[in-house]
């Protein structure tokens, strides 16, 4: 007897390959679960460790003679023509007696930003009693004595091997010595437009870029989606066109973004000739982009609202209008409103699209109107991303977090609405 | 008048017509309490004033808009100097362009003649008389329109049925959008393809071995004819779809399985937002990432390991391309799973299977359709995905199956393609429409079968 196994032998003999396999499994499937969240973290610490140093800037105290022999030699103040680099020159000059010989000298401009007379031009202009003053003014420095401060370019590297000189690492050490150099909050990531010096370069213009489409996006897709939802839900007959709507919209959902890209491109630049590059252009763009997730959410909204509503409604001699617009829509909106949000945020971080409607072109103003030639912010780290210089990368690192920021902002909105505004039925 | 003054005043145009409209109603039957003798509500035939008031302005004003620069351009024109509106079509627009910038203040290519000066002028003159009368027009049609509704207003008219009416075609206006947009896309797209076959053959674009977009800009120019193959293209984008898909498609699926079976209710209430952050990242962020990060890593390992790498590798944009699908492969996986009955889960545990054993012998076979309907759709958005591949991956239409190589994918193409300046009559732009109708006519035919099997499969167990 003892040759032929009983079932419960056969089974039990298996058993610990069995359990080997059950652990093994659940093992695989916790460290696939680790793998997005270990990518989470490691492209987080990575961002932060390189776009942090990016919010402070490294800026030179330069006393400034605002001669009246230079700037106005005819007695005449022209801002256009006066020679503001010079001032800033004789400052640094002064700042370093030492510095001699023509090489030297101009190795020795190199250390501050051209942005330096600029600064002294605009306290020129907003203040002209000032002229025939010596004014202490605190100056960009150029971005690599800032890459230099922040120990992003190494000093120990062989001279022909990085972007300063000895000599300019030791004039800069003589000012920090001197306490002349300063790193400061980099306001100019904020207030500036685009540059090509990326101790000046800012993603105000950017930001606001942004806005101006988000604006137009929210204006437009809001209503048109929520009103494409409202039909679907409650008026549509159940026939053929209809059932085109909705096939529609769930293809147009997953339509890669870079083909309403080259709609745009066709229709609203070559066809209509709208301006290119203007956040109007892209704000349609986006519109179409959006109006798939929000009618989609809207609609998720309306079917959570119970019939029980409307039959009462209705019951009491609403007509279906007003049932919808009474009653369901109400109901529906915390719903919609998040759905909006979520579709805003996926707005926002779009950037395919954006370039081949011209919004990647190189642009230092602010916008100030929706038909302005603006970029956005993701198109502005794409293209920051693409410079060579070192102080970009850290830059784009500062703007990827500032986006982050905004759209961490919105998601946020959007979970408290929904949680706050939920209603159990 | 700017549009911008003008669409308010008609907004206040119609709040008046709204309480003019009401107050009439209510006054034909005398007074506030006597609301019943009419046949709707009085604030019905306020919006029903209102309506006539906004809607025919607004028709007005967006035709006018839409007409007004080819009206202006064509007067303009005509009161050029006879040498001047013969020349050819070419140079015309230049002129017509000039005359433009020059009337908006803007700085211009050539010298400012008298006559460009005198045109310009005569474009701004032209510009605000067609403001004043599109102002008095508007306004009058508003007005016109209020008075003739103001007019119409008896008890018995069924003014909410009216007011509903024009809301209904409101609605399915707004819900045909969709539709709309569909059309914009195949017709934008299609046209500009068809052009660009018309220049080179189908067969040469759609099995040519040798891209290179480069065209003669004069005709004496040596070497850039331009060739379009676009095989290469077609196979960069599968390369780097099927790394993508060889990280994303195990480790999304097994991520489902481990929270739907495995972990607790808190990791799963911590772990699953977290992935979701992942799905909420700009792909421009991935593409940066994988560009500065990712892309020297894959190089470091590989040099480590005595293998060549490209500095703008196919495996360093796959691999982050995987890893931003994770989420959309887990999510799909998730509902796929959920939707296998319970009962058939309890049977075979009650048989006595593991966890493991029924997952894979009974739940995976009953869901693997919808499982796979989500790879299809995870396949179209790796397929169409841009700025990661745009960033991360390279521009060399390299014909290779090594993912250490770099290549270059659709999408790369078309962005680089109509980058920047272009001329609408060149092969070398419309071949990114060509590759627009290719990638729009392959993602369709995944999204569909896709979004048809995930349904269809749900509805056959609820």
């Amino acid at each position: 007897m003892s040759a032929v196994k009983s079932t419960r032998e056969k089974v039990e003999a298996g058993l610990p390959r069995r359990r080997r396999k059950e652990r093994t499994f659940k093992l695989v499937g916790l460290l696939a679960t680790t793998v997005g969240i270990v990518f989470l973290g490691v492209f987080f610490s990575t961002l932060i460790a390189e776009g942090s140093s990016a919010f402070k800037q490294t800026f030179l105290q330069l006393d400034i003679e605002l001669s009246e022999d230079v700037l106005a030699p005819d007695g005449e103040l022209d801002l256009a023509y006066a020679d503001f680099d010079g001032l800033v020159r004789t400052a640094l000059r002064a700042q370093l007696p030492e510095v001699s010989g023509r090489s030297d000298r101009r190795a020795l401009y190199r250390i501050v930003s051209v942005g330096a007379a600029y600064q002294v031009r605009d306290l020129i202009a907003a203040n002209p009693e000032l002229l025939g003053t010596t004014q202490s003014m605190w100056v960009p420095a150029a971005s690599n004595v800032d890459m230099l401060i922040k120990g992003n370019i190494d000093a120990n590297l062989d001279e022909t091997l990085r972007p300063v000189s000895d000599k300019q690492i030791g004039w800069v050490r003589a000012l920090e010595e001197a306490g002349r150099l300063e790193t400061r909050f980099n306001k100019a990531l904020f207030s500036n437009g685009d540059s090509r010096e990326p101790e000046l370069a800012g993603i105000k213009g950017a930001v606001m870029g942004s806005l101006y489409m988000l604006l137009v996006t929210l204006v437009l897709a809001f209503p048109i989606g929520v009103a494409a939802a409202i039909y679907l839900e409650e008026f549509a007959p159940k026939n053929r066109w209809s059932d085109l709507i909705e096939v529609n919209i769930n293809n147009l959902a997953a339509v890669p973004s870079i083909v309403f890209g080259l709609l745009g491109l066709a229709v609203f630049i070559n066809w209509a000739s709208l301006p290119r590059s203007a956040p109007v252009v892209g704000g349609l763009v986006l519109t179409l982009l959006t109006l798939p997730v929000i009618i989609i959410a809207s609609r998720a909204a309306i079917k959570a609202v119970p019939p029980s509503i409307r039959e009462a409604a209705l019951g009491l001699g609403a007509s279906q209008t007003q049932v919808v617009f009474h009653h369901v829509l109400p109901l529906a909106m915390p719903g919609m409103l998040t759905g909006a949000i979520i579709g805003m945020s996926r707005a926002l971080g779009e950037s395919a699209p954006l370039l081949m409607i011209g919004m990647v072109a190189f642009i230092v103003d602010v916008p100030a109107r929706l038909t302005d030639p603006a970029t956005a912010l993701p198109v502005q780290i794409y293209l920051w991303a693409d410079s060579p210089e070192r102080a970009f990368a850290e830059r784009t690192s500062a703007a990827i977090i500032v986006l982050l920021g905004f759209l961490l902002v919105m998601n946020l909105t959007a979970v408290i609405l929904r949680k706050r505004m939920e209603r159990k039925w | 008048m700017q549009s911008a003054t003008l669409i308010l005043l008609l907004g206040f145009m119609a709040t008046a017509a709204f309480f003019i409209g009401r107050g009439r109603s209510l006054a034909l039957v005398g007074g506030p309490g006597h609301g019943l003798a009419l046949h709707s509500l009085p604030g019905y035939y306020g919006y029903y004033v209102a309506i006539w008031v906004v809607l025919p302005a607004l028709a007005l004003l967006s035709a006018w808009v839409l007409l007004e620069p080819k009206l202006i351009v064509a007067l303009v024109v005509n009161g050029l100097p006879e040498a001047y509106r013969n020349l050819p079509a070419g140079e015309l627009n230049l002129l017509v362009n000039n005359i433009q910038n020059l009337a908006a203040g803007d700085v211009i290519s050539v010298a400012a003649d008298d006559m460009l000066q005198d045109a310009a002028t005569l474009f701004n003159a032209y510009a605000a008389k067609s403001r004043q009368i599109l102002a008095v027009l508007a306004l009058g049609v508003a007005g016109l329109g209020g008075v003739h509704a103001w007019r119409l207003i008896n008890p018995d008219l069924r003014a909410r049925n009216r007011v509903e009416g024009v809301i209904r075609w409101f609605l399915i206006a707004a819900s045909s959008i969709a539709i709309f947009t569909t059309i914009g896309i195949v017709l934008s797209v299609l046209f500009e393809a068809i052009r660009f076959f018309q220049k080179v053959p189908v067969t040469e674009f759609l099995f040519g071995l040798n891209w290179s977009p480069q065209t003669a800009i004069r005709a004496d120019q040596v070497g850039s004819s331009g060739s379009f193959g676009a095989v290469p293209l077609f196979t960069g984008t599968m390369l780097i779809t099927a790394i993508a898909m060889v990280v994303a498609v195990p480790v999304g699926l097994m991520t489902a399985i481990y929270l739907a079976e495995y972990s607790s209710a808190r990791v799963r209430g911590v772990a699953k937002p977290l992935l979701e952050i992942l799905a909420g990242i700009p792909t421009v962020v991935y593409g940066f990432f994988a560009a500065l990060t990712v892309a020297p890593w894959v190089r470091q390992a590989g040099e480590s390991a005595g293998i060549d790498v490209a500095s703008e590798s196919a495996l360093a944009a796959g691999l982050v391309m995987g890893i931003m699908i994770i989420p959309l492969v887990s999510s799909l996986s998730d509902d796929a799973i959920n939707a296998v009955p319970t009962a058939m889960r309890d049977g075979a545990l009650g048989l006595g299977s593991t966890r493991s054993e029924t997952m894979t012998k009974v739940i995976l076979p009953a869901a693997l359709p919808g499982i796979v309907g989500g790879i299809l759709l995870a396949v179209s958005r790796a397929i169409g995905e841009t700025m990661i591949v745009v960033m991360a991956a390279g521009l060399a239409a390299n014909l290779t199956a090594n993912p250490f190589e770099a290549v270059t994918t659709v999408t790369v193409q078309i962005v680089t393609l109509l980058v920047g300046d272009q001329e609408f009559d060149s092969a070398k732009t419309l071949a990114a429409f060509a590759l627009g109708l290719m990638l729009f006519v392959v993602t369709l035919f995944l999204n569909v079968i896709g979004l048809s099997v995930v349904r269809k499969y749900r509805e056959q167990y609820d």
